[in-house]
């Protein structure tokens, strides 16, 4: 395998576009993981509201707990009360963090002007190739959000250029998944491409290689997004809410 | 993100041949051409393919109806095969 291509972290190499039929072929690099389909989406969404239950019950019961035993302690009640709001909210930051361009890939960043000449001229052409893979609302929605919004058996995908969202069935509920490209600075779009075709590939192999980051209530999410993503995310909501 | 894509066209499912590219630092680069009636292209085009598949590119076949598939090697029929690089979580 092409150092260049797997970069400093390297994927364990499969071999030659290596896989069964139709399965991705990074599957191989993260064999001990359950492939990731409907039921066990669920139960992720379980785990992940019990686990935002057991960190906040403790400080909720201490809020009410405190001033019934003396009024005295309704400061330290208060401070329990404000880490109950606050762990949920730590934890949707780093959900909505799956759709932040990293430093210095953000589109604008300081750059010499050959080099960004050169950029802006692959970008443009990225940026050509992902709007002929996507359909005319889709295009739309990239043009005004930088997001690519993908309907799978799984729910309504975001595609973004570090990360995607899955906003889960009904449109109540959504994931957030860490994933990315591999290999030398591509273009945004390119980024975008390379995520959009995998999951259209492979959508459940999609699912089990990226890194999930965030499960929750889209509400709780949304607050955390900048206002173009929150725009893609009302759009999938509306999507994943009407049976896609 | 430009105005460019609000007005395009599908270009590649529009071209009457079949193409190979790779998506990289340019944006992308077409590698191959070829029609099932031209064997030779046909040819070239699947040693272009496998060179990039040794080089560590994965290959998906991209349908207009925005279906894709895994490849390993050149489908005669297909329209378009990106050739794209690992993904890796986290």
């Amino acid at each position: 395998m092409d150092a260049a291509l797997v970069g400093g972290g390297g994927l364990a190499g499969p071999g030659p576009g290596s896989g069964p039929d139709g399965e991705l072929p990074e599957l191989a690099s993260v064999h001990w993981r359950p492939r990731a389909d409907a039921r066990r989406l669920r139960r992720s969404d379980r785990l992940w509201t019990l686990s935002t239950v057991a960190h906040t019950a403790p400080f909720l019961a201490t809020a009410i707990g405190l001033p019934l035993l003396d009024p005295v302690t309704i400061p330290v009640a208060l401070i329990a009360l404000a880490y109950a709001w606050f762990i949920p909210e730590l934890y949707a930051a780093r959900g909505a963090g799956v759709v932040r361009e990293p430093r210095g890939r953000r589109v604008g960043a300081a750059r010499s002007a050959t080099a960004g000449a050169g950029r802006e001229a692959a970008d443009s052409r990225a940026l050509g190739l992902l709007g002929d893979l996507v359909g005319h609302a889709a295009r739309e929605l990239l043009a005004r959000t930088g997001m690519v919004l993908e309907r799978g058996e799984l729910g309504v995908w975001l595609v973004a250029g570090a990360g995607a969202l899955l906003v889960r069935p009904g449109g109540r509920r959504v994931q957030c998944y860490c994933v990315h490209a591999t290999g030398d600075e591509l273009p945004r779009a390119d980024r975008v491409a390379h995520l959009l075709l995998a999951l259209r590939a492979d959508e459940s192999g999609f699912a089990t290689v990226a890194n999930l980051t965030f499960s929750g209530s889209c509400w709780r999410l949304r607050r955390r997004l900048p206002p173009p993503v929150r725009e893609a995310l009302r759009a999938a909501v509306a999507a994943a809410a009407r049976g896609q | 993100m430009t105005s460019r894509i609000i007005c395009g066209r599908n270009r590649f499912w529009e071209a009457a041949v079949s193409r190979l590219i790779r998506m990289d630092h340019t944006g992308h680069t077409e590698l191959a051409q070829w029609s099932a009636q031209d064997e030779a292209a046909f040819g070239e085009a699947r040693e272009a393919l496998r060179a990039e598949l040794d080089r560590g590119y994965f290959a998906v076949s991209s349908d207009v109806d925005g279906s894709a598939e895994q490849v390993r090697e050149l489908p005669l029929d297909a329209e378009l095969v990106i050739l794209r690089r690992p993904i890796a979580g986290g």
